[in-house]
């Protein structure tokens, strides 16, 4: 039809403008999902961080505490677990396995976990995937170490490289543990979490690196070497926390609850999904703050549009002069425009559904690297369908204002133009 | 040019017949219009003269139906359009009316060939006679070579690139296109110089003697006169012009 191909004539005539605004929207729709792809995949992370494990045991505190330090590095423990609470626990008849942790020590600020061989075993992230080598093996040595993929790859260790232990968590550190260097044996495959930033080693290796020191700081005058201190008892006196998998699934809220109740000492004892759902609670309104932030931009980009096609609402009352000549009703005229506004709403949509695409194919692979983030590519959910459709409509509403006026006008008009 | 042309028999009588019309712009500092009695021969070429502001425009708009008087009947071709809705009355001037403005007549961005079949989009019966004839793209070109605007602009440029005169003889071709009844031409050659005035003029009215088609043109040239069938001057049928400004 001659009308709506010269309504997009039209629009080419203005197609720095047109396209402009199609951009604005285009990057606006571009954000609005792709918040919702990041907040997806970050929940994705969290959540893939750690599997198979049914409790994760520490001292008493809130158990988003407990969870962030114990598996996301995150903060610090404000306790420790006594090693004859961890031993009573391990031989609960319920426990399958439990693996000690130990932070507190850092290597060019990645943190140091003292372990045992088990983590390695019982360790799983993204439901079933569990700990693989990618070069090297498990601890064997007091003071063997193993790396994650990130650490090496940052620090550029080789198995049998040489590193050294801060004392305390800072990325420069001025107290070492230079006097008891280790040696890599071991770097890990690459899992997306934070395991990738954490330096592996042996309960023992942290009690050893730590028998002269008292309080935070080396013992003056009293000094123990590498070598003395193998033949000295290393049995940890107490750890930072413990995850803990039991036989059945079913034990888990009344071992959880007797933890809680432990006399000797108190302990918490959290479900990690529990935790990561508290977590949610937590950053949900961040994630909240973000969306309502990129509505904003979609309505501003909308607002653009209006602008847009009200400011060629004056030039263009020429036009509309002769289709009213023609015989066009100002009906007519107003369903150009608001086809106008349609047409530039939609193909922003689209161009941001592209542009979102394209930037996801070409980010994700860094963002996996750097972040641990794995960022969904998958086809937009419903709900997303739902407000890209609502973000559609409210386009071609918008369009209403300035057709409205264009119909105004053109009955006022009629065929002579006033200007 | 012969200017008697009134004599051929004329199918009807008149096709346009205003009688004991009144007409007041809502809220316009009391601009009002009224025409007791006006009819336009069959046929007829009319040059309506009157100075810039003298109510022309009222007037067509009347003519036309986009304006509808408050008071009176406007019957065109035996149809009183102030009677319509409005819908109707776009629909009528769609059907009937070939209309020529004194310029910026053409949608810059359109080609020559989509300007001249806009109307048909809007003109079922015009559409249907020009398709009777073979394609409309052809009737289109038949015209716009009729009307001396040479074959490589006829396909070609976007209406922006003509001259001013050139963009006229395609507005011209518009109005022709599908052999309404009733040419309005506002002021079409007040753009053009002596020459293509005249020029122009020697087509219109071979054009529309040619359709058949009923002429009125306004303008404010009186030089014009003796080439039309009649002249008349607005303040001469209409009972008052601007009543506050006078």
């Amino acid at each position: 039809m001659i009308v709506l191909r010269l309504a997009l004539q039209s629009l080419r005539n203005r197609w720095v403008t047109a396209l402009l605004t199609v951009l604005a929207i285009a990057v606006s729709i571009v954000l609005l999902l792709g918040v919702e792809k990041i907040r997806t995949g970050a929940r994705q992370s969290f959540a893939d961080t750690i599997s198979g494990t049914d409790l994760i045991v520490g001292a008493r505190s809130g158990s988003l505490n407990l969870l962030l330090y114990s598996v996301f590095r995150i903060g610090n423990a404000t306790n420790n677990v006594s090693w004859q609470s961890y031993q009573d626990i391990l031989a609960r008849p319920e426990v399958a396995w439990a693996v000690p942790l130990s932070l507190g020590d850092s290597h060019h600020g990645f943190r140091v976990l003292g372990t045992t061989g088990d983590y390695f075993k019982h360790y799983r992230f993204r439901q079933t995937q569990g700990l693989t080598f990618g070069a090297g093996a498990p601890f064997d040595d007091l003071f063997d170490a193993v790396v994650g993929a990130d650490v090496a790859a940052a620090l550029g260790y080789r198995v049998g490289d040489p590193i050294v232990v801060s004392h305390g968590l800072g990325s420069v550190s001025f107290i070492e543990h230079d006097d008891k260097p280790f040696r890599v044996s071991g770097i890990l495959a690459k899992t997306g979490t934070p395991v990738d930033r954490t330096v592996h080693v042996s309960l023992e290796a942290i009690e050893a690196i730590h028998v002269d020191w008292q309080s935070g700081g080396r013992i003056p005058g009293q000094s123990v070497s590498a070598d003395e201190v193998r033949g000295m008892d290393l049995k940890p006196k107490a750890i930072t926390a413990a995850l803990v998998g039991l036989k059945s699934k079913l034990a888990t809220f009344r071992l959880q609850r007797e933890i809680n109740e432990y006399r000797a000492e108190p302990l918490s004892a959290i479900l990690p999904g529990a935790a990561l759902q508290e977590l949610w609670g937590l950053v949900g309104i961040a994630e909240t703050a973000l969306t309502v932030v990129s509505a904003m931009v979609v309505a501003t980009a909308l607002l653009g549009m209006v602008t847009m096609i009200l400011t060629t609402l004056n030039e263009r009352r020429r036009e509309m002069a002769i289709l009213r000549s023609v015989g066009a009703r100002p009906r007519t005229i107003l369903a150009l425009l608001m086809a106008e506004a349609g047409v530039l709403t939609l193909t922003g949509i689209a161009l941001g559904i592209v542009l979102l695409y394209i930037g996801l194919l070409a980010l994700q692979p860094y963002v996996d690297r750097s972040y641990g983030l794995n960022l969904p590519i998958d086809a937009p959910k419903p709900a997303e369908l739902v407000s890209l459709l609502s973000i559609a409509v409210a386009g071609c509403l918008a369009g209403l204002l300035p057709a409205l006026r264009a119909y105004r006008l053109s009955v006022a008009d009629g065929m002579t133009v006033r200007t | 040019m012969v200017a008697i042309s009134v004599d051929q028999p004329a199918p009807r009588s008149h096709v346009i017949a205003v009688s004991d019309l009144s007409f007041t712009w809502p809220g316009r500092n009391g601009f009002a219009l009224a025409i007791e009695r006006f009819v336009l021969p069959a046929r007829e070429r009319l040059l309506l003269i009157g100075p810039s502001g003298s109510g022309k425009s009222t007037f067509l708009g009347l003519i036309c139906g986009i304006l509808t008087p408050q008071v009176g009947r406007i019957d065109v071709l035996g149809t009183d359009i102030a009677g319509l809705s409005a819908a109707a009355r776009d629909a009528y001037r769609a059907e009937h009316f070939g209309i020529i403005f004194q310029m910026f007549n053409l949608l810059p961005y359109g080609t020559v060939i989509d300007n001249v079949l806009l109307p048909l989009s809007f003109a079922p019966e015009r559409r249907r006679r020009v398709i009777a004839k073979g394609s409309a793209e052809q009737e289109a070109a038949r015209l716009l070579r009729r009307l001396g605007l040479a074959a490589e602009l006829v396909r070609g440029p976007l209406a922006a690139k003509l001259s001013v005169g050139q963009q006229q003889r395609v507005a011209a071709a518009r109005a022709l296109i599908g052999a309404p009844e009733l040419i309005v031409a506002d002021e079409p050659t007040s753009a053009l110089d002596r020459d293509r005035q005249t020029a122009f003029l020697d087509l219109l009215f071979s054009e529309t003697s040619e359709a058949g088609a009923t002429l009125i043109m306004v303008s404010h040239d009186e030089s014009l006169a003796a080439r039309f069938d009649r002249v008349m001057r607005l303040d001469e049928i209409t009972l008052a012009g601007q009543k506050d400004n006078s």
